[in-house]
């Protein structure tokens, strides 16, 4: 086998299709047959310098794909064959890998670093492999420099693949000194000084306590920034993605630097090529990104709760940061409104414009004025693009008072653009910035209206009449009036727009319908402005979104005469049903939102609920998350006649909680579960097997994306106060899973931000599961059953009442949940209750709390403790 | 490795697609929250564990008592409230279809009887009732705030509700009030049956409209139904502020902007105009509550519905009163006076739909 390993590796990159596939069955035959001799194979093959480099790779690719994958479960289990492994033939494998280092072909090396970070990332946190770091430390003093290029490579990999917190300080210091002096100037070889460049990016991550020490960090900074001066473009490049890294991890040390950095950066901008000039530009933007962070946490009640002091580093720099980015601007490419995946220098620039907007606010209207002016009737496109780009720009952040008597004015000449300019990216941009306009500067909060009666005509001809320009602007007209509907959501029972109504539902329809609409993704923006349009409508135009309930259904069933469609036409209409089965779902949710119009509405109910069944059945496997979220809002607006529905509808609801891999489809599909739950009350019985084994099934899956187990415990509530007492026989297996969810969710100390918001969903989901239950069994002779997970509950709210660490949501549901039980238990759990902490300490502070939701709540759990503790 | 750089470039921050489904949650939440809140507003009137209270004396009738505590909070906001939970018991005024199939019957515990104290338990049946009063009276002590008494009042609207369905049970005590199927026994037995407390009447209840999905239910069908006669009831004619039978039958009616008098349902129902000059003599605004007696011209219907009331103007109504007569009040007693609508009537309307059940249905042979 050993002898045939390089042909059969060459043979599967073949471009004969039966001989790759071949060589890629005999692979994984051999991988399941023996996986120790097949790694052993690999290894041995990536470090034979006798062997073509194209074997050595695809060795080294394999081997890694052995030891990693994406998916949690599939990673998991490579984990666990690597970890159980023979020792005496891991030790070899990485003593090929080690060795592969010092080849002399640059390819090999490159694979082999990625591997030995892949068998660290396993081994470091379990203190296996200790000599790795050591001896990979002792190659950097050696003087082959494809030794040290590959060994700072290896370094980069491993700070990337491993945690901080399992490597020795005493270890990181040497990693950093290893790298930081491999980007040093004096570094002669530009491979190395690029790998260690590149390197450091990972291992900034590592450098928390030498960021702390102002030698070491005035040590890497320069280092770093003379770095961005070499004269290897690639190095320049790399050397400022540090500095963009920097500028997120390490924004509080940055003040002694930030001189430098701008000079640095300005330079970049004016004179280097684009890639670096876009890494300058992204530093900024960067640290914007962190002061509107830092600002938003300042909120409006200044507490210094912040951890991270804000030094307006963008506000400093903007008399010499506005003009460097305004002459980005001008730097436009003839048709990068076309192009999807367009980056260049003008959108970085004037991205970065708007988040300096966003930071500083009212600072930045004198610094851009002049240049709009100036520039806005000059008869070179690229000047009046640049000048409404800067307008367009600078909308978000200053205030309204600002910027209102300066868009009274502009909005004529907009207006007048969008007609008549001649170019289309002005065109483009003119559209977005009257998008921009009535997004940040018109509805019911502002005080002064840009929006008038008088003008409101002349906009909406504008911009229906844009409608009908080329792709990219038409999208952008229907982006500008999606913004305008959204203006006059709170405006009461009379619209602005009732009179156009009519007029604006037809010309969002006639996009839809055009041959270019795929393009641009105009249709989808003309669908999602037609929602806007309805979600804003006002009982005045009722009868007019009822008449568009027809007419998209007609769209829908068109979607499903198609026979026997290609891969990408199937694409193609599963993405239309997609944007229709969202229009209807906003309809119905307008429609059902009040009584009358509801009643109107269910004369389709029948037929809708059809064409969503087939809408499923277009599909053999999979559920579309679109048809998904509409069968809610028709379960709610339909009631307990939902359940006509449910013997077909069934298996589609099974099929999307099975769904793990597309995880938001799963999270809709158990929404719409509680959505039933209310509309059918009890009638949802027959079904609750199949629906609560699924369910937990989901909650025991390591597969399932983390963020659908809090619903799925809500579920469980929605389904116990449905079915009342009938949830019993499901009390053995339910009870078990929230406590111990309960007990894995009580304490967050030491997690980060990410990980206690995601354990206060988890608290709620639990917690609403209980209060479903409780309230469920009520008043059954069955509430007996209840009493022995009552001290457990209480503990657990005891102990999230003692982390101090909820958030509103779940304090309103927990001191609902401690009621809930007062209220079902009565006497039964008097004594526990008044021994619990929670009933003291923390229902006071929910009575006295300013959130009228919790009060409320709180006020409901005294009232049902007093019951329980008075018999 | 560095992450992309390319931000988001003439876009607006949430699509729509996330939009939907941010607005979906929101929506399902709240549900929840609305499903949640009414299972505990039912909570604190059933759970039997509390203790009672006295209770002020009722002017008038258990039901004018609902409606002096309801108006406590703002008038247009309790009637909004009472509109849209349709919790309030209409009045028979005729027999619904499917009796034994969709509703319950239990005796309704006559309003006085709910004063009662009860110490130690022997008495505990009768207190039924008066328990939310006892949350509500606990909690006026507290400076409780509009929503909690828009709470309290949730609990007390939930009075008629005190049969949640029983599940496979025919009778159903969960409570010290016997519930029936109202089938022939069932309505016999609240009829006739001995209940540790006075009747006032006899109180239907559908099945299948739970108070909290009511909710969603376009249609007007009445949820809670109250029936009575002399053999189950005291009060079966009102009696005025004196305790006495008035000759002829008084209404309250609402005054309209347009001069319309109506009734407090949804929509109302108009009974006559007043005109201008009238309204300005008797000093009367809009929205004020007037009393009136029905004359020997009666109430005339066309098609069922009613044509013409011969109103006789007494003056304005108690200022206690916060809303105006039910349509069906006004024509239960209206029929009280004149045909009533008897116990028999209820029992022949449940036969004939068992006898339509025993009727023999088609048997296909196959020998």
């Amino acid at each position: 086998m050993a002898m045939e390993v390089t042909q059969i590796l060459l043979n599967a990159q073949s471009i004969d299709g039966n001989v790759r596939k071949h060589a890629e069955d005999s692979i994984k035959q051999f991988q399941e047959q023996n996986l120790p001799s097949f790694l052993l194979s690999l290894s041995g093959e990536l470090a034979n310098d006798d062997k073509p480099v194209e074997s050595r790779k695809l060795a080294g690719l394999i081997l890694k794909n052995a030891l990693d994958a994406k998916e949690q479960h599939r990673k998991f289990e490579l984990v666990q064959s690597w970890v159980t492994l023979d020792n005496a033939v891991k030790a070899q494998i990485k003593t090929c890998l080690l060795q592969t280092l010092s080849s002399a072909v640059s390819d090999a090396r490159s694979t082999a670093s990625q591997v030995i970070a892949k068998i660290a990332g396993i081994e470091l946190p379990q203190k296996q492999w200790p000599e790795l770091i050591v001896s990979l430390l002792s190659n950097i003093h050696q003087q082959a420099a494809n030794v040290r290029q590959a060994t700072l490579e290896t370094l980069g990999y491993l700070c990337e693949e491993v945690s901080p917190n399992v490597v020795d300080q005493d270890q990181v210091n040497k990693i950093l000194t290893a790298v930081v002096q491999g980007m040093n100037a004096s570094e002669g070889n530009n491979d190395v000084r690029l790998a260690a460049t590149r390197a450091l990016y990972n291992a900034l991550g590592f450098a928390q306590a030498n960021f702390s020490n102002d030698m070491e960090r005035d040590y890497i900074m320069r280092v770093v920034c003379e770095a961005t001066l070499s004269p290897e473009l690639k190095i320049r490049q790399a050397a400022f993605e540090c500095l963009v890294s920097i500028s997120s991890t390490y924004y509080e040390k940055l003040a002694h630097y930030i001189q430098d950095i701008f000079n640095i950066t300005a330079k970049a901008v004016r004179e280097d090529e684009e890639p670096v000039a876009l890494q300058a530009i992204e530093f900024w933007s960067s640290i914007c990104d962190e002061e509107i962070d830092i600002l938003e946490d300042y909120g409006g009640d200044f507490t210094g709760d912040s951890d991270i002091p804000c030094f307006y580093f963008i506000k400093q720099a903007l008399p010499a940061l506005v003009p460097m980015l305004l002459e980005t601007l001008l730097k436009q490419e003839e048709d990068q409104d076309q192009d999807e995946g367009a980056w260049n220098i003008a959108m970085a620039g004037g991205t970065c414009l708007g988040l300096v907007a966003r930071t500083v606010g009212d600072d930045i209207v004198p610094l851009v004025m002049p240049f709009i002016e100036e520039n806005i009737t000059k008869p070179e496109w690229r000047q009046r693009e640049a000048a409404t780009y800067a307008f367009g720009s600078i909308l978000e952040g200053p205030s309204p008072d600002k910027l209102t008597p300066i868009v009274n004015v502009a909005l004529t000449f907009m207006l007048a653009a969008l007609t008549k300019d001649p170019n289309n990216h002005v065109k483009d941009t003119t559209a977005w910035t009257l998008g921009r306009i009535f997004e940040f500067l018109h509805g019911s909060t502002i005080d002064s209206p840009i929006i008038t009666q008088a003008n409101c005509q002349q906009i909406i001809t504008v911009l229906l009449q844009s409608m009908k320009d080329v792709p990219n602007v038409a999208e952008k007209a229907c982006g500008a009036l999606y913004f305008l509907a959204q203006g006059f959501e709170e405006g009461g029972p009379s619209s602005t727009l009732t009179p156009f109504f009519q007029e604006i539902v037809q010309a969002l329809l006639t996009v839809t319908h055009r041959e270019d609409a795929s393009e641009s993704r105009l249709r989808t923006a003309a669908y999602e402005t037609l929602n806007e349009v309805v979600r804003c409508s006002t009982d005045e135009t009722a009868s007019m979104v009822l008449h568009l309930v027809p007419i998209i259904m007609m769209e829908l069933h068109k979607t499903l005469e198609g026979q026997k469609l290609s891969s990408d036409e199937r694409e193609k209409q599963s993405e239309l049903q997609g944007l229709l089965c969202g229009c209807l779902q906003v309809i119905i949710q307008k429609l059902g939102s009040s009584e009358p119009t509801k009643y109107l509405f269910m004369q389709y109910a029948d037929q809708i609920m059809e064409l969503y069944l087939r809408v499923f059945a277009c599909r053999s496997a999979t559920v579309h998350e679109e048809a998904m979220l509409a069968i809610g809002a028709l379960a709610y607006a339909t009631g307990p006649d939902f359940a006509k529905y449910m013997p077909e509808f069934y298996k589609y609801l099974e099929m999307g909680l099975q769904n793990f891999e597309e995880y938001q489809v799963c999270a809709v599909t158990v929404g719409v579960v509680g959505d039933i739950c209310r509309a059918l009350e009890d009638q949802i019985l027959p079904y609750c097997d199949g629906i609560m084994t699924q369910l937990l099934k989901n909650l025991s899956s390591n597969q399932l994306h983390r963020s659908v187990k809090p619903p799925i415990f809500s579920c469980f509530g929605d389904i116990a106060l449905a079915i009342g007492e009938n949830f019993e026989k499901y009390l053995i297996y339910a009870m078990p899973m929230l406590q111990s969810a309960a007990e894995l969710s009580a304490h967050t100390s030491g997690a980060d931000d990410d990980l206690v918001d995601y354990t206060n969903s988890l608290r709620n989901g639990i917690l609403e599961a209980y209060s479903g239950i409780f309230q469920g069994f009520k008043n059954s002779p069955k509430t007996q059953l209840l009493i022995p997970f009552a001290l457990h509950i209480l503990q657990f709210l005891d102990s999230i009442y003692m982390e101090k660490d909820m958030d509103d949501v779940v304090m309103k549901t927990a001191v609902g949940v401690l009621g809930d039980l007062a209220d079902t238990l009565g006497s039964n759990a008097g004594t526990l209750i008044q021994q619990s902490l929670s009933s003291k300490d923390f229902l006071d502070e929910c009575l006295s709390s300013d959130d009228h939701l919790i009060k409320e709540s709180a006020e409901w759990a005294k009232l049902a403790i007093n019951r329980a503790i008075s018999v | 490795a560095p992450h992309d750089l390319r931000r988001p470039f003439k876009r607006a921050a949430i699509s729509d697609q996330q939009r939907r489904r941010e607005l979906s949650l929101q929506r399902q939440a709240q549900h929840r929250r609305d499903a949640q809140h009414q299972a505990r507003c039912l909570a604190s009137f059933l759970n039997p564990h509390s203790e009672p209270e006295p209770e002020p004396e009722p002017e008038d009738s258990p039901k004018e008592l609902d409606v002096r505590h309801a108006s406590k909070l703002k008038g247009a906001e309790a009637r909004k409230w009472f509109a849209r939970q349709l919790m309030l018991p209409e009045w028979m005024i005729d027999v619904p279809d499917q009796l034994p199939q969709d509703w319950y019957v239990f005796a309704r515990p006559a309003g006085k009887r709910c004063f009662v104290v009860s110490s130690n338990g022997t008495t505990a049946d009768q207190t039924y009732y008066v328990i939310d009063m006892v949350c509500w009276r606990e909690y006026s002590l507290y400076d409780c705030t509009a929503e909690f008494r828009f709470f309290w009042l949730s609990s007390k609207l939930a009075e008629t509700g005190a049969c949640d369905p029983p599940s496979q049970y025919h009778r159903y005590r969960f409570s010290p009030v016997p519930v029936y199927n109202c089938d022939q026994a069932g309505l016999s037995a609240a009829y006739t049956g001995a209940v540790p407390y006075v009747k006032d009447g006899l109180l239907f209840y559908n099945k299948y409209d739970l108070f909290f999905c009511s909710v969603d239910n376009a249609g007007n069908a009445p949820l809670a139904l109250v029936w009575k006669d002399e053999n189950c009831s005291q009060y079966v004619i009102d009696t005025d502020s004196k305790g006495q039978v008035p000759s002829q039958q008084q209404v309250v009616l609402e005054l309209q902007d347009n001069g319309n008098l109506s009734t407090s349902d949804d929509p109302p129902v108009v009974f006559g105009c007043l005109d201008q000059a009238f309204i300005e003599q008797a000093e009367s605004r809009s929205g004020n509550l007037l009393r009136f007696a029905i004359g020997d011209g009666g109430l005339s219907f066309v098609d069922g519905k009613l044509e013409k009331a011969d109103l006789h103007y007494l003056g304005k109504s108690n200022r206690a009163r916060a809303f105006a007569d039910s349509y069906s009040k006004v024509m239960f007693q209206y029929m009280a006076r004149h045909s009533p609508l008897r116990i028999d009537d209820l029992l022949a309307s449940i036969n004939s739909l068992s006898d339509q059940e025993n009727k023999p249905s088609d048997v296909e042979m196959v020998g």
